[in-house]
């Protein structure tokens, strides 16, 4: 029996999910890695929360970045070292689309949770509750983007045995533009001006990130797993 | 090391490259130069035969631009003598713009052909590119002391070019991680071509960033109000960068292939050639 390629996604991420759910501290740890970031810079920084504000956005932002980072590292390297990913590869399915699908289910496991929160932990460095519908969005947009960049440097570095800090300055640097107009359309929300520019810009890049993402993992996971 | 599976490919490859060349007039003398040029021991010695060609001019002009601009071109009128670091920043800052759209060209030649002369060029080249990028940064700190008071400042270019050799250190990082030079070949290569898609984005996206946090930049270093006592200087430098900088490739593009080439035996009868 044929398999559709929709069926196809849905396997992948129905059994990535089932195993994130078996190992439910693999999902929580990103989102505590979230809240400790953003609670260090209060106290790094100040408890006034006039300042904290001033610098919320980015706070968040970056918070989000590299929690984002630390859930990338572990998801190819499972499949890669039983041989499943060997199997996708030799299977003749589109390699894109199985790695494509993965990629969303990371989003669904380390960026969903921080979206939900986000307003929550924004409270901590004084975004104010109004800006949550704005945050939610900008961060369900923006880590999109973030899972779909980090994936292509996790397939090229999945079989490097130090690969984790290869990974941040691979993906660190790509990843700036979401960083500059996520932080940027936070910032216009706390200031009551309208956000549509850097937010249309956001979502453009993720429509972009869509459509070159997939091409882009399936070729440096394509190097990673011959030998 | 895996030298001995590594020699055989290369000496497959060697006379896939040289019966390619021979069965290309059959297909149409259109792409001979090409599948010549892609083949090691010819790229080895046209790239040596042609250093010199890049080096000498290079020096030259170098040499003439140089004293037209420390010495020859006026004082500018608001930023005294401070503005004669362009004659290195802009030609060194252009550059490593260039370079990397160059290693990004050989990257995905040596990736869709399966062209290790693609290959090599693209490994031979990113440290140059590196090295132009850190140079235009400390150019531009020191033109940024006496000119804006401070040694950094979140100016649009000075921060594209700060991401620019970020991207650039990933590249050579993740290239030097494999132990197996065919697979860091060919993931680097996904890596820069991932990356010239995102540096318009990066480009843009830093610009829109300055642009809204800060006042109008300080920088005037694009050209266009130049008078022409101080640009004509400024050309020559430029055209010197551009040769010396295909100089160096010539010379590191060399040395790529002779450590990959090793084991080849038409390596044997070229350094047979040299010494005597």
């Amino acid at each position: 029996m044929q398999t559709s390629l929709l069926q196809l996604t849905g396997l992948v991420m129905e059994r990535d999910l089932r195993l994130a759910i078996r190992h439910l501290d693999q999902v929580i740890q990103p989102l505590v890695f979230f809240v400790i970031i953003v609670t260090l810079f209060p106290l790094a920084i100040s408890p006034v929360m006039e300042e904290l504000r001033k610098i919320a956005p980015g706070v968040v932002w970056v918070a989000a970045m590299l929690s984002s980072l630390i859930a990338l590292e572990s998801l190819f390297r499972a499949d890669v070292e039983d041989g499943t990913m060997e199997q996708w590869v030799l299977s003749g399915q589109p390699l894109s689309l199985l790695l494509f699908s993965k990629a969303v289910t990371h989003w669904m496991l380390a960026g969903l949770p921080l979206v939900i929160t986000a307003p929550i932990v924004g409270t901590l460095v004084g975004i104010p509750l109004s800006v949550a519908p704005t945050l939610v969005a900008v961060l369900a947009i923006g880590t999109g983007s973030l899972s779909i960049l980090g994936a292509i440097g996790a397939a090229l570095t999945v079989s490097l045995r130090r690969g984790s800090a290869l990974l941040a300055l691979l993906v660190l640097p790509l990843e700036i533009p979401v960083l500059i107009f996520g932080a940027r359309v936070v910032d216009l929300a706390i200031h009551g001006e309208p956000v549509t520019g850097p937010l249309n810009l956001l979502i453009a890049m993720l429509l972009l990130f869509l459509s070159l993402g997939p091409l882009a993992m399936a070729a440096a996971m394509k190097i990673s797993v011959e030998s | 090391m895996s030298s001995h599976p590594d020699s055989r490919a290369d000496s497959r490859a060697d006379s896939t490259a040289e019966s390619q060349a021979a069965a290309a007039p059959r297909t149409g003398t259109r792409w001979l130069w090409f599948h010549k040029l892609s083949s090691p021991p010819y790229a080895f010695r046209t790239s040596g035969k042609l250093r010199p060609w890049f080096l000498w001019p290079a020096l030259i002009l170098m040499a003439i631009g140089l004293y037209g601009g420390l010495v020859l071109a006026p004082a500018d009128y608001q930023q005294k003598d401070a503005f004669r670091i362009i004659y290195v920043h802009v030609p060194a800052g252009i550059l490593s713009l260039q370079v990397y759209i160059v290693m990004a060209i050989a990257a995905a030649v040596g990736l869709i052909w399966r062209i290790k002369l693609g290959h090599a060029l693209a490994a031979a080249i990113a440290p140059i590119g590196a090295w132009l990028t850190v140079l235009c940064l400390a150019t531009g700190s020191i033109y940024g002391k006496p000119m804006w008071g401070t040694w950094w400042e979140w100016e649009p270019r000075l921060t594209s070019e700060l991401i620019m050799l970020f991207l650039y250190l990933g590249y050579m990082a993740l290239r030097n991680s494999f132990d197996d030079v065919q697979r860091a070949d060919r993931a680097a290569d996904v890596l820069a071509i991932v990356g010239v898609v995102n540096v318009p984005i990066v480009k843009y996206s830093v610009e829109w960033w300055t642009s809204l946090h800060q006042g109008p930049t300080f920088s005037k270093l694009d050209a266009p109000s130049m008078a022409a006592s101080m640009a004509w200087p400024w050309v020559l430098m430029m055209l010197a960068f551009m040769l010396y900088c295909a100089a160096v490739t010539c010379d590191r593009l060399r040395t790529e292939i002779l450590k990959r080439e090793r084991n080849a035996s038409w390596l044997g009868e070229q350094l047979k050639e040299l010494k005597p």
